[in-house]
């Protein structure tokens, strides 16, 4: 795949990225597919329940016959939504959330694009999924909705910025954006993954990341118990879908970056591992992410707007920025 | 021209946390309430004026729909008050039996809250851990009187069905497994920072104004005043037992909390000296005519709910059917404080104090 993307651009090749991106969003349906499966099994057996074992073997078509049911509900459009704006939202929502996945890189040959901005173009684009999250909020015309829409936004200011000054720690360290590099600098055991010299910075993006995911306890977009459903309650079918869709294409994509940024990407943890090829190691570490959050789902209570707020500016922001200033010492010292 | 406007948002009938159909307008100026009004009645059934129809022994199955969460504590005061008139002698093995299965219930009702309070506060587990555990008390329920949730258990002069046998063993058993899993309990939830954050501080009032609004139970403890009924005007065999009122200070949504976690405690230790204490043998029901006639006068029967006071006014003008009645519902006069709490406060804390008001919308609206 990299040898493709240094290539000069013909048919051939650019059929063969059209390709690559289909068998990647089908990667990923099939992923969300699951990730609702396995999220919803986890949190039954924490919960002293089962989860779905009805629909197929082990309830392994659950999610199928959930999602056919939704595209195949009545598409309904609120009469006094803004009707442009409604059928625009979730679109907006989604795209990004996919198109950062292509920066992630999966295995040593085995990525979407190789770019030399990679974390940026992924915090960049990741960003725009709030506007559709405002829009469907805005374009919806009720009241609950607008209140999850304008948590949204407020949520997203808040957090984009620690967890963006969070990742510059380890960009300083590696001294690239580049996610390919960031990985290859961390091979030679788990002692030489990010996340231990940058403990602080990994904190602080786990926890933002949490946020930007709108996640419990940081779900208050659609904060189920007062909100009803938050930004999305006028949604159903296959547009409510996109919504759901895109926030699990972002634990996708986050769980990736994590596992990339701090984990050591592809990297076995030992050096004497090293002969399990790298996407093994990469799925292991994505699936620890993935299991987090979802535990994290399971535990914590959700946290109050105003505390979600203090918490973003008065200590997750100043505590990225002692990262990058202790990071900056230290670089500076060892030279 | 950039203007602001009051948001005016229907929280309810037909909300996740209003915890039935209960109703409030609220005002948002952004997230914060100026004005809030509840508007009840969503769930009203007439219990009072049907009851001027019925029979003593047919209203009992009514007062299980008014508190659903806490059915046997219903039954108790209607009986009791029509008991208190009619001067009816109870034997004691079924005033042991009312006394065991109130308590399980008052378990079982905090339970029911414990869960829920922290489903509206966003962990969504705990809930399930309640109702596991009070599931037990059900089916403890269930064998003793066929039912799970609307008893109709106790009749005036007694009860109806006697305990089975080895049902008062399996109550025996109950505790230390419930005292288990209050530390449980403990563990997961109550030292958890975002909760502590959610729940400390907020809903303040005084005892003053607790008294003033005529509150109860937990709401009215947590400002320290000490008023339990079991303890201050002792109704059934409570004063038979040795167990603590919990008390603190603070009047706030984290005081009501620990209060009735403490609470749950408390019944445990009374159940276990009922346990003990329990005859082996003795009659079930008094010596009641078969028709309940209670003499011409007014009777004022008031006991401990897991909510607070429920009391019933009966007027009885010498038949058979009462000629008023009225109940003192715990949730409906806590309830009333609720607008003056909620002003100031966010559209999220809304949900953290009415959710620690413990309301149940059917006796709010009866």
């Amino acid at each position: 795949m990299l040898d493709l993307l240094q290539q000069q651009l013909t048919w051939t090749n650019a059929a063969i990225f059209l390709a690559w991106g289909v068998v990647l969003l089908l990667v990923i349906l099939g992923f969300v597919t699951y990730a609702i499966y396995f999220e919803r099994k986890v949190i039954g057996w924490m919960q002293l329940r089962i989860g779905p074992n009805r629909v197929g073997p082990l309830g392994l078509l659950q999610t199928v016959a959930d999602v056919t049911k939704l595209l195949i509900k009545e598409d309904t459009i609120p009469k006094k939504a803004d009707r442009e704006l409604f059928i625009l939202a979730p679109v907006i929502a989604f795209i990004p959330s996919f198109v950062v996945v292509a920066a992630i890189p999966f295995a040593p040959q085995l990525m979407s694009a190789d770019l030399n901005i990679g974390v940026l173009y992924y915090v960049a684009l990741s960003g725009i999924s709030t506007i559709g999250i405002v829009l469907g909020g805005w374009a919806s015309n009720n009241k609950y909705a607008l209140l999850g829409g304008m948590r949204s936004a407020a949520q997203m200011i808040s957090y984009e910025i620690p967890l963006v000054i969070s990742v510059v720690g380890v960009v300083m360290m590696t001294g690239s954006m580049n996610l390919r590099v960031i990985v290859e600098q961390q091979a030679g055991g788990f002692w030489h993954w990010n996340f231990l010299p940058q403990i602080i910075g990994f904190a602080v993006f786990i926890v933002a990341a949490v946020s930007e995911l709108n996640r419990t306890p940081f779900d208050l977009p659609e904060a189920e118990s007062e909100l009803v459903a938050g930004y999305h309650v006028e949604y159903s079918g296959f547009r409510f879908a996109f919504f759901m869709l895109a926030e699990y294409v972002y634990v996708f994509a986050i769980a990736g970056l994590t596992a990339s940024l701090f984990l050591g990407g592809w990297q076995a943890p030992f050096p004497f591992l090293s002969f399990i090829p790298g996407i093994v190691w990469f799925l292991l570490k994505f699936s620890f992410v993935v299991f987090f959050l979802f535990w994290l789902r399971a535990t914590m209570p959700r946290i109050r707007v105003d505390q979600l707020m203090g918490l973003g500016w008065k200590v997750l922001l100043p505590l990225a920025l002692a990262n990058i200033f202790v990071t900056a010492i230290y670089l500076g010292i060892t030279g | 021209m950039i203007r602001t406007e009051e948001l005016l948002l229907n929280v309810g009938p037909q909300h996740p946390s209003t915890h039935g159909v209960f109703r409030i307008v609220v005002k948002l100026d952004g997230e914060i309430i100026t004005e809030a009004t509840p508007v009840m009645g969503y769930l009203h059934r007439g219990t009072e004026k049907l009851a001027e129809n019925l029979t003593y022994t047919q209203i009992i199955p009514y007062t299980d729909r008014m508190d659903y969460v806490s059915a046997m504590t219903n039954n108790y005061v209607l009986v009791h008050a029509v008991e208190k008139l009619m001067g009816i002698e109870i034997p004691e093995r079924a005033e042991f039996l009312r006394l065991i299965v109130m308590e399980l219930q008052r378990v079982a009702s905090h339970l029911v809250w414990w869960g829920t309070y922290l489903l509206d506060i966003g962990a969504m587990s705990p809930f399930l851990y309640a109702f596991r555990d009070r599931e037990i008390i059900i089916n403890l329920f269930n064998e003793l009187c066929g039912a799970r949730l609307t008893y109709n258990y106790m009749r005036v002069g007694g009860v109806k069905w006697d305990a089975p046998e080895g049902w008062i063993e399996k109550v025996r058993q109950f505790i230390p497994y419930m005292r288990d899993k209050l530390d449980e309990y403990n563990n997961l939830v109550s030292g958890n920072e975002i909760f502590l954050a959610r729940i400390k501080g907020i809903g303040k009032y005084d005892a003053e104004t607790a008294i003033a609004y005529g509150l109860s139970g937990a709401n009215l403890r947590c400002t320290g005043v000490p008023w339990d009924l079991r303890k201050t005007q002792p109704y059934s065999l409570y004063d038979r037992f040795e167990f603590d009122v919990p008390v603190t200070t603070n009047g706030d949504c984290y005081d009501r909390y620990l209060i009735r976690i403490a609470e749950i405690r408390e019944s445990l230790r009374i159940l276990e000296q009922a346990v003990e204490q329990f005859p082996a043998e003795g009659e079930i029901m008094g010596k009641v005519p078969r028709v309940i006639r209670p003499p011409e006068g007014e009777v004022y029967a008031a006991i401990e709910s897991p909510r607070g006071e429920i009391g019933c006014y009966i007027v009885s003008k010498g038949k058979d059917k009462p000629y008023r009645l009225k109940f003192r519902r715990p949730s409906f006069v806590n309830l009333q404080i609720l607008p003056k709490l909620l002003v100031g406060e966010t559209m999220t804390n809304l949900i953290t104090i009415l959710g620690g008001v413990d309301i149940v919308v059917g006796e709010v609206d009866c």
